[in-house]
């Protein structure tokens, strides 16, 4: 704990900081020195900064729920509006009380390698944060290396794990019923995302394999577009999405809508990744900012590129998936690679989904919003691209090289591991909860509400009460 | 010339459209109507407060035919519009006086064709 001279510039600055964190780090024993100069505790210095950095982030982050709803409801016709929105709303609280319940606890317990095992409830197990390292003496060590308080280490985890939950919402949006719902989501904010998540970020088998998911193109995205993909193929399709052989097109009723929500997500994702390094560090910071933003700029362009090219006119439905993509397959390499390889990535990322939406069209897969498209192919695309991208220390972290920088197949295996374990494990466990919330309250509307609409069925009020809206399909 | 009004469910639009196409009908104005008839209404509430909601929304479609064209354009509403159920609408056929196009000034028969 070594006192710095703080110089004059600097002086004001930091005043104003503490004064903003509430921080009593001003040392008392500070000075014989001149009126000007103040000797502060470098190390307070830090903690205040990079929990300053965490809540700030954790709040962008929390931003996207909005950002899914409105995506959602927008692509969505206007006759299940009330439902989406309730759904993506209900779905925070239900994370928040799932994740502080046990979901905190099996993520990052101490443990085995398949679960955390200790201080399992109500994230009350010991822990003397910030301090990290050999300092720390807690039952939560796989996160002891950020330096934060405890509570902003749970809250940002926690706005992650509402990530992932809510990802489900859009793929199996008007026609589940309401209260299944909410039933799968506590099952996956308790159990199945905090279970791959210790894997990877919890000190899990994953993590001591040398697999490197920077800020969750896996542990949220991939794991919330396996479980909507269980969701999918339980419910079915929609009523009149594949009728005689063909594919219909149910077009969403809002694009207005669905746009704000882009640009919300793609706001919120500036804290999602940047956020992720959990600890105000300039150069990772800025060096993440700048590889999430261009990945998303060009798989925006990919995007609108192949709809142009494949169905005739650029389809903002697309250009807004397309956004989304490059956001998911940059979220797990954007601390590891250059922004040189986010651009590479963002451009192949725009073209997949653009072809992953027409695929699950030819599979009757019916997801209504693109997030099977977005959340698990690209989820599991960026996770892969570590494996090929990742230049060792280029913001500090030793990853060891990818295939395409000399570095072997070595991180590659472990990337794809990953893939093929989280994949298999979350597919069966969300088919077993999907199946047996059927099997206790059914998981789908009758016929003649989800004709009708959700909105009255479910929940006995309109969207938009008092306008006239087409309900023809 | 006949004017023939179809008050049919919202969903069914899609189906009758593809049965008239069939049946080479191919003239048609839809509108949204609210109505209600057998079928009753439904509940609504709105932050606690229940109303009735008895106006139900229906789908309209006008088709002006010759008289040749009648029996084939309300078989072809009726096999795609028909479930069996209260609620799948009604057909009324009207008298049509005249019909001008408005584009050559052309009247009857070769105005609805």
């Amino acid at each position: 704990m070594g006192l710095r001279r703080i110089n004059k510039n600097v002086l004001g600055l930091s005043i104003l900081l503490f004064m903003l964190l509430g921080g009593a780090a001003l040392a008392d024993e500070a000075a014989p020195a001149a009126a000007a100069e103040v000797v502060i505790k470098t190390s307070d210095l830090k903690v205040g900064m990079d929990t300053m950095w965490v809540m700030l982030t954790a709040f962008l982050v929390f931003f996207m729920n909005l950002g899914f709803a409105a995506v959602e409801s927008g692509f969505a016709r206007a006759k299940n509006c009330v439902n989406i929105m309730s759904k993506n709303f209900v779905v925070f609280a239900v994370s928040s009380i799932g994740f502080l319940i046990l979901g905190w606890g099996l993520m990052f317990g101490d443990g085995s390698g398949l679960v955390g095992l200790k201080g399992l409830f109500m994230a009350s197990g010991a822990d003397n944060s910030p301090a990290t390292g050999s300092a720390y003496q807690g039952v939560y060590s796989a996160i002891s290396w950020t330096g934060v308080p405890f509570w902003a280490k749970f809250f940002f985890q926690l706005v992650f794990c509402g990530t992932a939950a809510t990802i489900v919402s859009g793929a199996v949006a008007e026609r589940i019923k309401y209260l299944s719902f909410i039933v799968f989501s506590f099952v996956m904010a308790m159990v199945i995302y905090p279970v791959v998540g210790h894997w990877v970020w919890g000190g899990g088998w994953l993590a001591k394999m040398g697999m490197f998911d920077f800020a969750g193109s896996t542990v949220v995205h991939s794991v919330g577009g396996w479980a909507a993909l269980a969701g999918v193929i339980i419910l079915g399709p929609r009523i009149g999405k594949f009728s005689n052989g063909t594919i219909k097109s149910i077009p969403g009723h809002n694009l207005s809508l669905a746009t704000v929500g882009t640009f919300v997500l793609w706001f919120g994702w500036f804290g999602f990744n940047p956020g992720s390094t959990m600890a105000a560090d300039p150069g990772a910071i800025s060096h993440i900012a700048v590889t999430t933003n261009t990945a998303a700029a060009a798989a925006i362009f990919t995007a609108t590129l192949m709809s142009y090219l494949l169905l005739g006119k650029p389809d903002l439905g697309m250009t807004l998936n397309g956004c989304l993509a490059g956001l998911v397959a940059i979220t797990a390499p954007c601390a590891y690679v250059s922004v040189g390889s986010a651009l590479i990535i963002g451009l192949i990322a725009g073209a997949l989904v653009v072809l992953a939406v027409l695929m699950f069209d030819r599979l009757r897969l019916d997801d209504p919003v693109g997030a099977l498209s977005v959340h698990l192919v690209n989820g599991v695309f960026g996770t892969i691209c570590v494996g090929l991208f990742a230049q060792d220390k280029i913001t500090g972290t030793a990853t060891g090289n990818g295939l395409f920088y000399g570095g072997g197949f070595a991180l590659l295996k472990a990337q794809l591991a990953a893939v093929v374990t989280v994949g298999i494990f979350v597919f069966l466990m969300s088919i077993v909860a999907w199946v047996a919330i059927k099997a206790i309250m059914g998981v789908r509307v009758s016929r003649e509400e989800e004709l009708r609409g959700l909105d009255i069925g479910e929940h006995g009020n309109e969207a938009y009460s008092g306008f006239q809206v087409f309900s023809t399909m | 010339m006949k004017l023939i009004i179809a008050y049919i469910q919202p969903h069914k639009l899609e189906e009758v459209k593809a049965a008239l196409a069939k049946a080479e009908v191919g003239k048609m104005s839809v509108t949204n109507s609210l109505g209600c008839g057998a079928q009753m209404g439904y509940e609504e509430s709105y932050r606690g407060v229940k109303f009735e909601v008895n106006l139900l929304k229906k789908i309209r479609l006008e088709i002006a035919v010759n008289e040749s064209f009648v029996d084939k354009t309300v078989n072809a509403i009726i096999s795609a519009a028909r479930t069996g159920q209260i609620g799948d609408g009604k057909i009324f056929i009207v008298e049509l006086a005249e019909c001008i196009r408005i584009r050559t000034g052309e009247k009857g028969s070769n105005a609805i064709g």
